[in-house]
This record gives structure tokens, sequence and C-alpha cells, in this order.
């Protein structure tokens, strides 16, 4: 019969022999300093595959080279690199099309696929549902409604945002779309103080958004068909409408709610087990709950303002991640999460541009079109037991 | 002396917003201390899961208070209380993908760190748990892959792992067969002697928890009673909780059986394993067995070809080879 002790070993000479067979030997020496820092390789992760978290992050490299080389007009990849460290374009509006169009496009593909594969993977262990995705809060409601507001009624702006290239309209939009979706937030985080269910928490969400979109409906149903056109380019998502100067702000935001994310890696495996077993377990289930819904709200509101209401990647990317990972732990799947969504909204990005060619198709077409096929067969995969 | 767990006039119930409150219990005084193994029975819906609830913090009592160590455990932050009570809830495992040692590493979480690192003595403390539950060889192997059994086992673990003074466990034979039910109860004995723990174990298991347990709490509509099994069963209480129409508890034997309306009495003759298992199927039918004078006996006989049934009823004698035929005969002939 086994004794539990409080010291390893003490008192108990023969369990702690027996035990010795039972553990792994330490493999210090051939950790990485991540693999050591999230204690990753212990025999709770065998059966996964962190070592891919390596191999993503070379994807995600690979790609980001590729969306800067990509577009309408192809650029060698050593002029790329070249541009990159300072150097002049053998070409120079190369060095203009790189530096002032494709580099901010791309740096906000890559926070957005980060900032929506995280919230996206918050959702969906907080309301334990494999469809939870980062909007279920209604934030995109919130920010379709701001926006809405501003195309389909105001008459100089819309008519600027017609043309497409006024400045000042798209601050506005993305003004418009960010104070939506931060209200939204708000009412939903104070809904989140009050409310101990998740269930409730979901239900209230989705409601608010159902609410909000007959709104929008009713703008559209009223307004002017060529004010419809621009709402619904709004609608296809875009990350090209992120100038330099608004990079900073987006990724100061990702950041905030990646950090925030980080710290709830252990709350959030224990709500693995469900919100009463985590609380047996010592999770202080107010803060993890307004923890979880506040870096979403940082996450997606700064996202769905500048880039619009990017459908399918908050959905997918938790399920690729844990595909490929092999894992539901957090330690794993957050890092996972953030380089999957990175490479995948990169991706989409480029074959939207559809390279070597003036068309660009919306990037809401693209995400679903290429991505729900790989996230059927990954989800197959996993309920035939094959991964 | 070691810490108790205890209630203090405790109502536990459901509250609704703009009605009255679910009272399922009231006026509580109740004590859980270590080396005990306590069993919670109580028919469905009597409130065990409630009672189980509230001790842990999950729900707020409606009146009273629930303390651990004289402590409120609502004033306790989550983190502390944790290392002082842990649970097995009859909820299932995620379908998650984690393997066995994963769940139990989770019971680690009220010691580790901020990320959730195992240090030495927690691998140490996992590799115990796991031991204890007999469910080494879970350790690497998927959660989707295990029965529910084995799932129970790791549950269970993932409790232990979490070195708390006192263990609440909503229901976990229920799931399991025979052996492991017994293998359960006998572990949770065990532990209640060995780590000085106090386990308070809900169950419908009433004839397992009348072996195992150190003492009941009989939960009923009118409140609870405590007292060792024995004693519980001798003076009606064991049998007053569960009443039920046509439900009776046979007060020598501690069990339940279903009375037939209006069932015969069978005499049954002899002492031996035979007799023994004879009268269980006649109990099981819904005749009462009755020792002496009655219209139906049943003896062993060893007539002819091998032993048989004789069965005598009024003045007709029958030979059966079979408990089986014996009772197609009784159900004939006595009705």
């Amino acid at each position: 019969m086994t004794q539990l002790v409080d010291k390893a070993g003490r008192g108990a000479p023969t369990i702690s022999r027996e035990l010795s067979e039972l553990q792994p030997k330490p493999r210090a020496r051939t950790a990485t300093f991540a693999a050591r820092f999230t204690n990753i390789g212990g025999r709770e992760f065998s059966g996964a595959k962190p070592v891919l978290l390596v191999a993503l992050l070379g994807a995600l490299g690979v790609l980001l080279m590729l969306s800067l080389a990509l577009g309408s007009a192809s650029i060698p990849l050593e002029q790329i690199v070249t541009i990159l460290l300072g150097g002049e374009a053998d070409r120079q509006p190369w060095t203009n099309i790189v530096l002032k169009f494709r580099l901010p496009k791309s740096v906000a593909a890559a926070l957005a696929g980060m900032a929506l594969g995280v919230s996206g993977l918050l959702m969906q262990t907080y309301f334990r549902n494999p469809l939870a995705e980062p909007f279920v809060l209604g934030v995109s409601s919130g920010a379709s409604l701001g926006v809405a507001l501003i195309v389909l009624t105001s008459g100089a702006v819309g008519g600027a945002l017609l043309a497409g290239l006024g400045l000042a309209g798209d601050l506005l939009l993305s003004a418009a779309a960010g104070l939506g979706a931060a209200l939204t937030m708000t009412l939903v985080l104070l809904a989140a103080l009050r409310v101990q269910s998740s269930v409730t928490l979901l239900v209230l969400g989705l409601m608010f958004g159902y609410f909000v979109g007959a709104i929008v409906s009713l703008l559209l149903y009223f307004a002017l068909p060529e004010r419809i056109q621009a709402y619904i380019n709004w609608t296809f998502g875009s990350f090209s409408g992120v100038t330099a100067e608004q990079l900073p702000i987006l990724a100061l935001f990702v950041a905030a709610g990646l950090a925030l994310s980080a710290a709830l890696v252990k709350p959030l495996n224990a709500l693995l087990l469900g919100e009463d077993y985590a609380l047996s377990l010592g999770v202080n289930l107010n803060r993890a709950r307004i923890g979880i819904v506040l870096a979403t709200a940082l996450l997606v509101c700064a996202v769905t303002a500048f880039c619009g209401p990017i459908a399918f990647i908050g959905i997918a990317v938790p399920h690729l991640s844990r595909g490929l990972l092999g894992s539901s732990d957090h330690r794993l799947l957050l890092p996972g999460a953030c380089l999957t969504g990175a490479c995948v909204a990169l991706l989409a990005a480029i074959v939207a541009e559809l390279p070597g060619n003036n068309l660009v198709l919306p990037l809401n077409v693209v995400t679903a079109f290429l991505g729900a096929p790989v996230v059927m067969l990954v989800v197959w995969r996993q309920a035939q037991g094959k991964l | 002396m070691r810490p108790a767990l205890e209630t203090r006039n405790l109502t536990i119930g459901y509250r609704r917003r703009g009605e009255a409150d679910v009272c399922l219990a009231k006026a509580l005084n109740l004590r859980l201390q270590g080396r005990a193994l306590v069993g919670l029975l109580g028919p469905n819906g009597v409130g065990k899961s409630t009672l189980l609830r509230t001790f842990a913090g999950l729900q707020k009592p409606l009146g009273g208070q629930v303390l651990l160590a004289d402590e409120d455990v609502t004033a306790i932050a989550p983190r502390d209380l944790a290392r002082k009570l842990s649970m097995v809830l009859t909820a299932a495992p995620p379908p998650a993908l984690m393997n066995g040692y994963a769940i139990v590493a989770l019971g680690r979480q009220p010691h580790t760190d901020w990320l959730g690192r195992l240090t030495d003595k927690d691998r140490h403390m996992i590799a115990i748990a796991l031991r204890a539950v007999d469910g080494a060889d879970l350790a690497e192997q998927r959660l989707a892959e295990l029965s529910d059994g084995q799932r129970q086992k790791l549950m269970i673990a993932r409790a232990l792992a979490q070195q708390s003074e006192f263990m609440l466990l909503d229901e976990p034979t229920a799931y399991l067969d025979l052996p492991r039910k017994i293998e359960t109860m006998a572990l949770l004995k065990r532990l209640t002697r060995s780590e000085a723990r106090a386990i308070l174990v809900a169950t419908h298991d009433i004839d397992l928890a009348m072996r195992y347990c150190d003492s009941l709490w009989l939960m009923s509509k009118d409140g609870i009673i405590c007292g060792a099994p024995e004693d519980l069963a001798l003076d009606g209480s064991l049998g007053g909780a569960f009443r039920a129409d046509g439900i009776r508890f046979d007060q020598s034997r501690g069990r339940f059986y279903r009375e037939r309306p209006g069932g015969q009495a069978v005499m049954v003759v002899g002492e031996d394993e035979h007799a023994a298992w004879l009268r269980r199927a006649v109990t099981r039918a819904g005749y009462s067995v009755s020792s002496g004078s009655s219209r139906a006996i049943v003896s062993r006989s060893r007539n002819g070809s091998g032993p048989r049934w004789k069965l005598r009823i009024d003045e007709r004698v029958g030979y059966h080879g079979t408990i089986e035929a014996v009772l197609r005969a009784l159900e004939c002939n006595l009705t």
C-alpha cells in the first residue's frame, strides 16, 4: 500500500526507489530554454509535439517574406532582404512598395492572426464549446453597428468612403468600428462581473449580437444601394487598410491582450475540467472570467477596428493548433494558436492578393475557402483518433 | 486535535430570483474529521450533491455556516481552500487531448507557480497518487482511449494529488463495475487510515457504504441522521430514509428489496449455501421468506437421479432441477 508523504522520499525509501523507475530520466541538457521555461517535456506532454512550435515559427518567417515578395508585382526575395536591411532596391518603386504598403499590411496580418487565434482559443476553452469564436460575445456586431451608422447615415463621409481613398474616412471608420466594439465589450464585461455562469454569458452575447444585427439590417434596408456596397466592403475584412502610423496602436493592443492571456494559462488549463472543478482546484473564477473577457476585448476590438470583422480564423486556428500540437495544454496551445493564427492570416493575405494580378479577393472569402477544408480534415482525423 | 469540517445551523438549497428559495435541508449541525470515511446516503433529489457543493464553497448556503478549522469556507481564498479540500464530481472529464498524467497533474495546481510548472515534489506526489489508485499504466494513455471507470480512477488520483486533508466525492462509484466499486471504497477507507484524511462520499451503493464507511449520514426530507451503519440499520433509520411504496428494508440482512403486493410466504428448509441462494431468489421474486407454517415449502432432495429441489404447495409435491424452475412453479401454483 502506498503512503502519501509530504517531502519527496522522506520516510518512504521503498516507494521512492519504485518511483525512480516510473519517472523519466532528466534531460535538462537537451532541453531548450523555452522547454525549460514552460516545463514542456514532462510526462504530461507525452503524445504532444511541442517541437512543431519551432516549425511554425519557421513557417511564419517564410510566409512573412513571401507576403512581402508577392503581389500585383513580384519582387525578388534578395531585394526584399536588401530593403529590410535599409539598403536601396534595384528599382526605386520597390522600396516604396515594400516599406509603405506590403510591410504594414503583412505585420498587420500577422498581428491580427495572432489576436484572432488566441482569442478564439480563450473563448473555446472558457465556454467549453468547439464552435465558440472571438465574436461570440458580440464584438463584431458592435463594430458593425458603428460602421453602419457612419457609412449608411452620414452623407459626406459616406461619399468619401465610397471613393475608397479618403484617409479621414478610413480613420473615422476605424474609430467607429473600435468604438462600437469597445462599447459592446464594456457591456459584456459588466455582465461578466455579475453573471456567474458561462452559458448565460454566451447566450447574452449571442442575443446582443442578434439585436444589434437587426438594427444594422434596418439601416441597410433604408440605405442607398451604393452606401450598402461600401458597408459590405467593410464586412469583407482587409489587412491593407492599416497604415504604418496605425500599426503601433494595433501592436500595443495585441501585445497587451497576449500578455494577459499568457497570465491566464493555468486557470485555462483548470477550466478544461469545467468551472466547478476549476474552482475546486483553487482558481479564482471571477478573476479568470474577467481576465478572459478583457483579453478577448483587447485582442478583438483592435483587430476589428483596423481590419474589419475577419471571420473564420478565430474559430479555425484553435482547432488547427490543437491538431498540430496534439495537446490541450494551454502552455503549448497559446503560443501554438499565436503562430498558427499569424501563418493562416498571412497565407490568406497572400492568396487574396492573387499574385501577379491586379485583382484582390475579399479576405473573408479566402479565409473560409482555404481554411474550412483544412479544419474539416483536422477535426475529422481527430475524431478518428489518428492524431 | 485535527481540524474539522463542520456546519453550524446550515441551511442548504437554491436561491431563485423573485420566488421563494428552494430549501433542501435546514438546521444541519454536522462534523467531519480526520481518520473517518463517511457515507452520505439518501434518495435521488434529496440534496446530497447540494450539500457537497455547499461544503466545498461551490454554492452559497441559504443560512448558517460551513466552517473549516473554524474558518468560514466562503471567506477562504480559493487557492487556500483547494489545499485543504478536494473534490471528485459527477461531471465527466472533457474530451480533451490530455493523457492520464496531465489530468492528475492538474491536481497540483494549488501548489504550483503561475504557469503550473511541476517540481520534483509535484511529480513525486502525482506518481504516488497514480499508484494509489493502481493507475500507473494510465499515465501515458489518451483520455479518449479510456473507459469511464479508468477516467474515474484518474479523477480520484487527481484529488489525491491535491494533498488535501478533506476529500468530498460525489458518487465516485456510479460508472464502475462491482469489483471496481469495492476497490474504490477500499481505497478511500485506506486513505482515511494511512493519511488520516477525512473523506465524505455520496453514494447510492448502500450495501458497500454499510460495509466500508465508519459512519453514515442518512439524508431524507426530514434532515440528516448520523451514526454507525449498524446502529442506523437496527433503529430503523436506514429503512425509513429510503421508504417508498413497495420497497422494504430487510432488517436482519441489511438489504433493500421490492415487495410484491400481497406477496405470499415461502418456507425454505436448510441452512447451507443452496438454501441461502434459494432464499435470495424467493425474495427477489417478491415472496417473503417465512420460518414456519406456510403454504409453500421448498427443501433439498436427493431422490432419484441427483440433487433436486422438492417443492410442496399445500398437499401437492413437485421436483425441480433449477432455482429458475422452482420460481416458475411458485408463480403458476401459488397465486
